[in-house]
């Protein structure tokens, strides 16, 4: 190893030895597979649901400004595209959820076994599609 | 040393411990950001729940149900509660991202800076928003 960027990808482990870091996945060069795909996912959710906080915001300062304005926004947001964006919205939050808690396990060192590693990541996302359909089914019920 | 054809790792370059560790990630920072990221992870865990049951208890709710429930005590408590985590998450998980992808230092820290203050607009948006809901 004689480039000093190469240099960065050696560490050593706990008993001093050497080791090579393992690379993360980069999207370019990864063949898409269920691991690099949940990953790349937890940040698009995060990001989508960072385009949330904006609605949340709206919704926020409308409630507390008054009735007019509120109610336009109720309106939109009860809109067939209102309703879209908002299915979206869940659905990045409930994804967004389970994956984290997925990271918070591996945070503590567990769950990095791939068998392991695929059936949570088979589990976030049927999470996600019983969380999100459930929240609308009782969100319909209760309107 | 014939190290360059052995798959064992090795270090060939002049270039101390310190300056490994210093040269690492795209922050060049230590570990307060991952901490603070967890913390505020593990906070948002309860809250998101709660917040979704809200939501779903105030469908189509009218302003007048929606400020008499904000404005009850704990919800008070529990939605400033929850845009403090949320927004100092969201600042932390922007910044990773942003720190990832765009490379040149006057792009990101301009990146950085524009997102930090959108955050902490919106953040005091929705806290005003709350306590004028409550108070």
């Amino acid at each position: 190893m004689k480039d000093v960027r190469d240099a960065l990808m050696v560490g050593r482990n706990s008993e001093g030895k050497l080791v090579r870091r393992p690379l993360s996945p980069h999207l370019q060069v990864y063949k898409p597979q269920i691991s690099s795909a949940l990953s790349i996912f937890h940040r698009i959710t995060g990001c989508a649901l960072g385009a949330g906080t904006l609605v949340l915001t709206l919704w926020l300062v409308t409630a507390a400004t008054g009735d007019a304005a509120f109610s336009v926004v109720q309106a939109v947001l009860a809109s067939w595209i209102g309703i879209l964006v908002l299915i979206g919205f869940t659905g990045a939050l409930f994804y967004h959820f389970a994956n984290g808690i997925r990271h918070l396990f591996w945070d503590f060192g567990k769950g990095y076994e791939l068998p392991t590693m695929h059936r949570t990541g088979y589990v976030v996302l049927v999470a996600t599609v019983v969380l999100t359909a459930g929240f609308w089914v009782i969100g319909f019920l209760v309107w | 040393m014939d190290q360059l054809n052995s798959s064992e790792p090795s270090v060939h370059v002049l270039r101390s411990q310190l300056g490994r560790a210093r040269g690492l990630g795209a922050a060049g920072t230590g570990v307060a950001h991952w901490w603070a990221q967890r913390v505020t992870a593990i906070l948002l865990l309860p809250l998101s729940l709660y917040f979704v049951a809200s939501v779903l208890a105030l469908a189509g709710a009218s302003r007048a149900g929606v400020a008499a429930y904000i404005g009850a005590p704990w919800n008070t408590v529990l939605f400033l509660l929850l845009v403090g985590a949320l927004f100092y998450h969201l600042a932390l998980g922007l910044q990773v991202v942003v720190e990832d992808y765009v490379h040149r230092e006057s792009a990101k820290l301009a990146t950085l800076l524009v997102l930090k203050g959108l955050i902490i607009f919106c953040a005091l948006a929705c806290a005003v928003s709350v306590l004028k809901l409550a108070l």
